[in-house]
């Protein structure tokens, strides 16, 4: 790659990963009314688009407060942990033939590893704020993210066994005959209900459970650091859905249209499934969702595996 | 599991339902004719107040937001020397309407008050006085009410027959 090109895509996926990450704020708001029989911010701009900028207006102006008791290094570093390692992870998804910032050949493990980063954000959040709410919610993230993240691991194992390789490039182009949604629908299935749990969406928004935590683990922030924090879970849902797309529905391929179209309007089918999510399942309880995640779907992952791995030394 | 799945479909048909939100500027809301909303005084049909500045809305108001003052005018009839509702303070309950003996105060199916400036809420009686019967049409205070004003002695008014001479024996 010459080093002028790899510049432009570089800061090209920054902003573009930024605006989707912003426009998400009134894409939810618009698709949360469609689905609850309203309209949603209609007023501001062609279809109240600039709602954005006002959001951003507001949350950049407002009192940026930290609590005298909380632990103010930590306090202030947490909301960023978030931000840059999902940013980073951004770095690995090949959004079309050579786009793409680095074509790393352990490309689905840095995309686990720097998504399992992100949790020490909303632990030390809700550490340093020194409250008992955040502390529990911090808790919850931990506890749900060492849940989650071992099937989500396992989960895409099987399509890296298909495919042969950890590069997502070469993941993309294993899919040019049969999508893995096929094959490896039940791997997709675990890899989407873990991918929400990462996220810490609903309905696996346990960490900041409204109804009992106040506002969990962002209970003490304000302003910008709370709009880096919901920054954060905006940019991680748009890299699930992408990797979604990336490892299951043949990424950039498509007829007709320009590959990265292809890309890009799938990635947006699968937040506006998340986004439906949130419209439509409650919240479980807590011990729920760990039984769930360890007595269900990391058996059902490690059958995955097995049935694959079978597979492919049977007849592959 | 299965209802999770239905409930995820249902609710993706709800994009299809008609919207339940009122767009308010352009579409106004279908107010009932009972709406307890802003405050005006109202006239009887030949054009005179009727408010007769009897204080009961001011004592019967929750939030002491109506202030007045009584006076009368060269008939013997009473009226207020100025009458003034702070609508920073109403809390729009009614019960000056319901005081009310006269049917002079009356709240009316409009809420659209907003200001800039919180004085601009404090209404004067040229603010407050419409020049029409509000909701009772058909009545007027002192020409049912038994006392004498200046153009109509005791017992002049209507369904009202002429005072009895205590110190007659006839019949």
């Amino acid at each position: 790659m010459n080093g002028q090109g790899s510049l432009v895509i570089i800061f090209g996926v920054l902003i573009a990963a930024l605006v989707v990450a912003g426009g998400n704020i009134w894409l939810e708001r618009r698709l949360l009314a469609l689905w609850q029989d309203r309209y949603g911010p209609n007023r501001v701009g062609p279809f109240g688009l600039f709602q954005v900028f006002a959001d951003m207006i507001k949350i950049i102006t407002k009192e940026d407060w930290i609590p005298p008791f909380a632990d103010k290094q930590v306090f202030v570093v947490a909301p960023g942990i978030i931000v840059v390692t999902v940013l980073c992870a951004y770095a690995v998804i090949p959004f079309a033939p050579g786009i793409e910032v680095s074509g790393l050949d352990i490309g689905i493990l840095f995309f686990l590893g720097m998504s399992s980063l992100g949790v020490y954000s909303v632990a030390l959040g809700g550490w340093s704020s020194d409250n008992k709410y955040a502390l529990i919610g911090g808790l919850r993230a931990i506890a749900q993210m060492l849940g989650y993240e071992v099937y989500m691991g396992l989960s895409v194992m099987g399509v890296v066994m298909i495919a042969g390789s950890f590069h997502l490039r070469e993941i993309v182009e294993a899919q040019e005959n049969l999508w893995f949604c096929i094959p490896q629908c039940l791997g997709l299935v675990i890899f989407i209900i873990a991918g929400i749990a990462e996220a810490r969406r609903l309905p696996f928004d346990l960490p900041e459970a409204e109804s009992e935590l106040v506002a969990g683990f962002h209970t003490e922030y304000s302003a910008m650091k709370f709009g880096m924090f919901f920054l954060g879970e905006y940019l991680g849902i748009t890299l699930i859905s992408a990797m979604i797309v990336t490892l299951f529905f043949g990424g950039w391929m498509g007829p007709w249209l320009p590959p990265l179209i292809w890309f890009v309007l799938k990635t947006f089918f699968f937040i506006g499934f998340f986004i439906l999510l949130r419209a439509s399942l409650p919240r479980p309880r807590y011990d729920q969702l760990m039984a769930w995640g360890w007595k269900l779907m990391l058996p059902l992952a490690l059958v995955n595996v097995l049935v694959t791995g079978g597979y492919l030394l049977a007849w592959g | 599991m299965w209802s999770h799945l239905r409930t995820i479909w249902l609710v993706l048909l709800h994009a299809f339902r008609k919207r339940e939100t009122v767009l308010y500027p352009e579409v106004k809301p279908d107010i009932p004719p009972r709406w307890r909303g802003r405050i005006i005084l109202s006239r009887d049909l030949d054009g005179g107040e009727r408010c007769v500045a009897c204080y009961l809305c001011a004592v019967a108001c929750p939030v002491a937001c109506i202030s007045l003052q009584a006076t009368e005018d060269e008939h013997g009839r009473r009226y207020p020397a100025f009458f003034r509702i702070n609508f920073s303070r109403c809390i729009f309950c009614g019960y000056c309407e319901e005081a009310c003996p006269t049917y002079a105060i009356q709240l009316t199916p409009d809420f659209e008050m907003g200001e800039y400036a919180r004085q601009n809420l404090v209404y004067e009686k040229e603010d407050l006085l419409i020049s029409g019967p509000g909701k009772y049409p058909g009545y007027n205070y002192y020409k049912v009410a038994g006392l004498a004003i200046g153009g109509k002695g005791k017992g002049e008014a209507e369904d009202e027959a002429p005072p009895v001479d205590v110190k007659n024996l006839l019949p």
